[in-house]
C-alpha cells in the first residue's frame, strides 16, 4: 500500500499534489462560508471546458521542439477572424459556431505557417520570440479590426457605422451552443457542458493521434533532439513548422470554444494576456519547455481553472468584502509565475545492473 | 647558465574517477631548458600540465598525489593565481583573451598601472585611473622581446591567429617573474612561416633563463627546438630522453607502441572481401566539419572489408563519415555501387542504403529522452516506412508500438544491452549500453554500408570488447561493409582490414594492419 503511495507521489508530482489538496480544501470550506458547491464545482467545469483546448494548443509546438507558445494570440485572432466572419453571414446554433471553426482553421494554416518560417529562423530564442509575435500580431490586428469591411449592425460602432465594437455578443448566434449540446442540469444550480466537455476531448483525441502517426513521432523526435533527427533523414524545419501550424489552429479553435461558452467575441486587445493562463495551465499540469501530454493538459487546465475559480469567491466570502478581482489577479500571477520558474526534475536512473 | 634544475615533478598520480589517467610520472627539468612533451591524444599530457598550473579541475576531481617541486620549494598551487605568483606561466591550447581589448589591455589585464586620483580617496582603489601610455610602452617592450611586429594598441580581434598567439605570449613573459612557460600546442593553428617564427621566439625565451615546457604533435618542431624530451603513453612516462640522441621514428614506436597485443588479432572465418568490386568511391571529398576539416580524400572501399581510418583528434579523420552521411557541408563526388551520392541530404544517404553511428552518441545518436525501442526504430521506421499500420489506404501511418518493442527487444537480446525494459530512457543507460543502442539503430536500417565512428570512446573495457566483436560478426556473417574511425590505433589495426591514417585534414597514407608501428607513427605525426 504505501509502494502505491509512494508510485502515485512520484508519478503525479509533488507540486500537482499540493496543488491538488489545496483545491480540495477550498472545495471542502465553500459550504461553511455560503458558497453553493454545485454552483462552483459547474463554475470550474466550465471554465475547464473553455480554456481546455487553449491549453492543448501548447502541445504540437513544445513536442516539436519551439518551447511554449507564447504566440497564442495570433491563433486567437485566425479563431477571431472565423467568429466575426460567421456573425456577419449570421449563421447560427451549431452550424454557426462548425462554421466559424471552418472559416478560422485556413486564417490559422496561413499565420500558422508565417509563424513557424519565423520561429525556425531564431532556433534557441524561440519563446522570446514567440512572446513579441503574439503582442505585435494582437497590436496590428488593433487597427485591422476598425478597417476590416465587416458590415453587421451587430458588431460595428453604433456611431459614425464603421470598424468593429471592442465586445460582441454572440448571444443571437451561437451562444452556449456546445455548452447546451446534451447539457445535464441537475437541481437548480448544478449543470455540466456536455458539449463543450465532448467537444475538448474528441481535439485531445486528434492530438493524441497525431502523435501516434509517423509524422507525430518525427516531431516528437525532432523537438527532444533534432541532430538525432536530422541524421535519421527528418527535414527538421519542416517538422517545426507543422507543429507550429497545428498550434496555431488549435489556438483559433480553442479562442471560438472559450467564446461560445463565454457570450461575447472580445476584440483589439482582447487576446493580449491569453498566453499566459494557458501557459501556466500545462506548466502545472508538469509539462516541461521539451515535452507535454495531453494528461499534462487535462491535469493541469483543471487545477489552474479550479483554483482560479474556487480561491476569489471562497476567500471573497471569508473576508465579506469584493476583492474578488484583486485576489483573481494575486491568485492567477503567483501561479504564472510560480509555473514558469519550476524546475524540471529529472527522475533517478533506475538501472538493473 | 648555470645548470641547475628549476622544476622536479615526482611520482605524479591522478585519477578521474577511478579512471587512472596518470601513474607515477616524475619529471625534472633544468633552468632555461626547452622540455618537449610528446604522446597521443588522453595520454595524459594535459592533465599533467593541469596539475602544475594548479588548475581548478584538478582539485575538483579530488586532486592529485605526488609532489612538485619549483626552484627548491614544495608548491601545492591551489588555483592558476598561485602558479602565476610562483612564475609559471601557461598558454592554453585555446586562446584566452578578450577579442574587443586592445593587445595592451589584455597583456596587461589585472595588472595595471594605475595612478590615483581624487576617486580613490573617495572610493578606494578600484578607481584609480589607467596610465594609458605607459601600459602600451610596457606592452610594446613585451611584444619585442617575443621579437614580432606587433603594435601593442591593435585590438585582439583584428589580429591573425599568430598575432593572437604571440599577444599571449608576451602577457606571460610580461609577468617579471616568470621562470617556467607551459606551451600547449602553440603552433597548431599557426601557418608554416608563422611556426618558424613562433619557434625561434621560444628559443629565445630559453635563452633569457626562462625553462619552457612544449606541447606539440609535430614531432619536427620538437626535434628543432627541445633540449629534452618526455614520451607519455597511457599515463605513464615511458621515455626521458635528450633530443639529440633520438629521432622521431624512434618517438613514434615509443609514443603508439603498446605493450600487449602489438599485431593484428583479428582472423576471418571466411575469407567476405570481393577485391574487384568497389562499394564505394570517393573523389575529392572536401568536408567543413569544424575541427575536423579534410579535403581531397580519394578512397576505394571494397565489398565486405572493414576499412579503419585513424589519426589523432582535430586531424579530420571524423569529417570523412559525417561529410559523406550529409550531416556536414561537404563537397566532391562520393559513388555507392556506381550510383553517385547526393551530398549534404543525410535522407538520401540513408535512403541509399548507408548508415552512420556517431561519435557524439549524446547529441546526434540518441533521443536522450525517450525510450529505447523508439531510439532503435525510429530511422529504419522514417526511412523506409517499416513497423508502421497503414489506414485509409496509407494516408494515415499509425505507429505500429508492438512492433517496435518485438524489434527492440531482438537487438536487447542479441547486442545484451543491459535494462530494465524497452521502454527505458536512452539518458539511463551507461555509456556502453548506449552504444549498442546506437549500433542497433544502425543495424536495423540493414545497411550495405555502415560507418561507426569512435565506437569505443568513453566505455569500458568490457563493452569495448563486445562492440567491436559485434560489429567483426555483422561483417562476417552479413557481409556488411564497415567503414570505421577510431582515434585508437591499437582498436583499429586489431578490426580492420586497412588502415588509412589522416593527417593534417590529408590522407596520409593506407597501411595494412600488420604494417609496423612506428608506420603508422610516421603517418600521424608527418614527420
Amino acid at each position: 500500500m504505501m509502494e502505491k503511495i509512494k508510485d502515485f507521489i512520484e508519478a503525479a508530482g509533488w507540486p500537482r499534489l499540493i496543488i491538488g489538496l489545496f483545491l480540495l480544501v477550498l472545495f471542502i470550506t465553500a459550504p461553511f462560508v455560503e458558497v453553493n458547491i454545485f454552483t462552483s464545482i459547474s463554475d470550474v467545469i466550465v471554465r475547464f471546458g473553455m480554456w481546455g483546448i487553449l491549453v492543448l494548443a501548447m502541445v504540437p509546438m513544445v513536442q516539436g521542439g519551439c518551447g511554449l507558445n507564447f504566440g497564442l494570440p495570433l491563433g486567437i485572432i485566425a479563431g477571431l477572424l472565423g467568429a466575426v466572419t460567421s456573425v456577419e453571414l449570421q449563421l447560427t446554433g451549431i452550424g454557426g459556431f462548425l462554421s466559424a471553426v471552418a472559416i478560422a482553421v485556413p486564417f490559422g494554416i496561413g499565420l500558422g505557417l508565417l509563424y513557424g518560417v519565423l520561429l525556425n529562423r531564431v532556433k534557441g530564442d524561440e519563446m522570446t520570440i514567440a512572446l513579441y509575435v503574439g503582442f505585435s500580431s494582437v497590436a496590428a490586428m488593433s487597427m485591422a479590426w476598425l478597417k476590416l469591411p465587416y458590415k453587421s449592425p451587430d458588431m460595428i460602432w453604433a456611431y459614425g457605422g464603421s470598424g468593429l465594437r471592442t465586445t460582441i455578443s454572440v448571444e443571437k448566434f451561437w451562444y452556449h451552443s456546445l455548452n447546451d449540446f446534451w447539457t445535464i442540469q441537475i437541481g437548480e444550480h448544478f449543470y455540466f457542458p456536455t458539449g463543450m466537455i465532448l467537444f475538448f476531448a474528441l481535439m485531445c483525441l486528434l492530438v493524441w493521434a497525431f502523435f501516434h502517426t509517423k509524422t507525430g513521432t518525427a516531431m516528437t523526435a525532432a523537438g527532444s533532439n533534432p541532430e538525432y533527427a536530422r541524421a535519421s533523414g527528418v527535414n527538421v524545419n519542416k517538422m517545426r513548422i507543422i507543429s507550429v501550424v497545428l498550434s496555431t489552429v488549435l489556438g483559433a479553435v480553442g479562442i471560438i470554444v472559450y467564446e461560445q461558452s463565454f457570450g461575447f467575441i472580445q476584440l483589439y486587445l482582447g487576446p493580449f494576456w491569453m498566453a499566459f493562463p494557458a501557459v501556466a495551465g500545462i506548466l502545472l499540469g508538469g509539462a516541461s519547455v521539451h515535452k507535454a501530454t495531453i494528461m499534462n493538459v487535462i491535469v493541469g487546465t483543471f487545477l489552474f481553472q479550479g483554483i482560479l475559480t474556487m480561491t476569489p469567491s471562497v476567500i471573497n466570502n471569508i473576508i465579506q468584502t469584493d476583492m474578488s478581482e484583486t485576489i483573481r489577479i494575486i491568485v492567477s500571477n503567483g501561479l504564472i509565475l510560480y509555473a514558469l520558474t519550476r524546475t524540471i526534475t529529472i527522475k533517478s536512473a533506475k538501472v538493473k545492473a | 647558465m648555470p645548470e641547475e634544475i628549476l622544476l622536479k615533478m615526482k611520482n605524479i598520480n591522478k585519477d578521474f574517477y577511478g579512471n587512472q589517467v596518470l601513474t607515477g610520472v616524475d619529471l625534472e627539468l633544468k633552468r632555461g631548458h626547452i622540455l618537449g612533451l610528446v604522446g597521443e591524444n588522453g595520454a595524459g599530457k594535459s592533465t599533467l600540465m593541469n596539475i602544475l598550473f594548479g588548475s581548478t579541475v584538478i582539485k575538483e576531481t579530488g586532486g592529485f598525489q605526488g609532489e612538485i617541486e619549483l626552484d627548491g620549494q614544495i608548491c601545492n598551487f591551489e588555483s592558476p593565481f598561485d602558479a602565476l605568483d610562483a612564475g609559471v606561466g601557461m598558454v592554453h591550447q585555446e586562446f584566452m583573451l578578450i577579442p574587443g581589448f586592445q593587445a595592451a589591455e589584455n597583456i596587461m589585464l589585472n595588472r595595471e598601472l594605475t595612478k590615483r586620483n581624487f576617486w580613490v580617496d573617495v572610493f578606494g582603489e578600484r578607481l584609480s585611473s589607467l596610465k594609458l601610455d605607459e601600459m602600451v610602452a610596457r606592452s610594446q617592450k613585451a611584444i619585442d622581446t617575443v621579437g614580432v611586429d606587433l603594435n601593442a594598441k591593435t585590438l585582439v580581434s583584428e589580429m591573425p591567429v599568430a598575432h593572437k598567439q604571440f599577444t599571449e605570449i608576451a602577457r606571460e613573459i610580461d609577468r617579471e617573474n616568470t621562470k617556467l612557460l607551459i606551451l600547449d600546442e602553440p603552433t597548431a593553428v599557426l601557418t608554416e612561416s608563422e611556426a618558424e617564427i613562433m619557434l625561434s621566439v621560444v628559443r629565445r625565451l630559453a635563452d633569457m633563463g626562462i625553462s619552457v615546457i612544449f606541447i606539440s604533435h609535430r614531432l619536427r618542431e620538437i626535434m628543432q627546438i627541445c633540449d629534452e624530451l618526455v614520451v607519455l603513453r597511457d599515463g605513464k612516462l615511458v621515455k626521458e630522453v635528450p633530443t639529440k640522441e633520438t629521432n622521431p621514428d624512434q618517438i613514434s614506436e615509443w609514443m603508439v607502441g603498446r605493450e600487449i597485443g602489438s599485431g593484428p588479432a583479428r582472423e576471418k572465418t571466411r575469407n567476405t572481401i570481393d577485391e574487384n568490386e568497389i562499394v564505394l568511391k570517393v573523389r575529392n571529398l572536401w568536408v567543413d566539419m569544424p575541427g575536423e576539416h579534410v579535403v581531397n580524400v580519394d578512397l576505394d572501399i571494397r565489398k565486405g572489408e572493414i576499412f579503419g581510418i585513424g589519426g589523432l583528434a582535430g586531424q579530420g579523420k571524423l569529417g570523412i563519415p559525417n561529410g559523406i552521411m550529409g550531416l556536414y557541408p561537404a563537397g566532391g563526388t562520393v559513388e555507392l555501387h556506381g550510383k553517385k551520392i547526393k551530398l549534404n541530404d543525410p535522407r538520401f544517404a540513408l535512403d541509399s542504403g548507408m548508415a552512420f553511428v556517431s561519435e557524439d552518441r549524446r547529441e546526434v545518436g540518441l533521443l536522450l529522452e525517450e525510450p529505447i525501442d523508439w531510439n532503435i526504430s525510429f530511422t529504419v521506421m522514417q526511412t523506409q516506412e517499416k513497423y508502421l499500420k497503414r489506414f485509409l489506404g496509407g494516408l494515415i501511418k499509425w505507429r505500429d508500438d508492438k512492433a517496435i518493442a518485438k524489434l527492440a527487444q531482438e537487438y536487447i537480446d542479441l547486442l545484451e544491452i543491459r535494462c530494465t525494459s524497452s521502454r527505458q530512457l536512452a539518458k539511463e543507460l551507461s555509456g556502453g549500453n548506449q552504444q549498442k543502442v546506437c549500433l542497433a539503430k544502425a543495424f536495423a536500417v540493414r545497411p550495405d554500408l555502415l560507418f561507426v565512428s569512435e565506437p569505443t570512446r568513453g566505455i569500458d573495457v568490457g563493452a569495448k570488447q563486445l562492440v567491436l566483436d559485434t560489429l567483426h560478426q555483422y561483417n562476417d556473417k552479413f557481409g556488411i561493409t564497415i567503414i570505421i574511425c577510431s582515434s585508437e590505433l591499437e582498436e583499429l589495426r586489431s578490426i580492420s582490414d586497412r588502415v588509412a591514417i589522416v593527417s593534417e585534414g590529408k590522407i596520409a597514407g593506407i597501411l595494412p594492419p600488420t604494417a609496423p608501428l612506428k608506420e603508422f607513427g610516421a603517418l600521424m605525426l608527418e614527420a
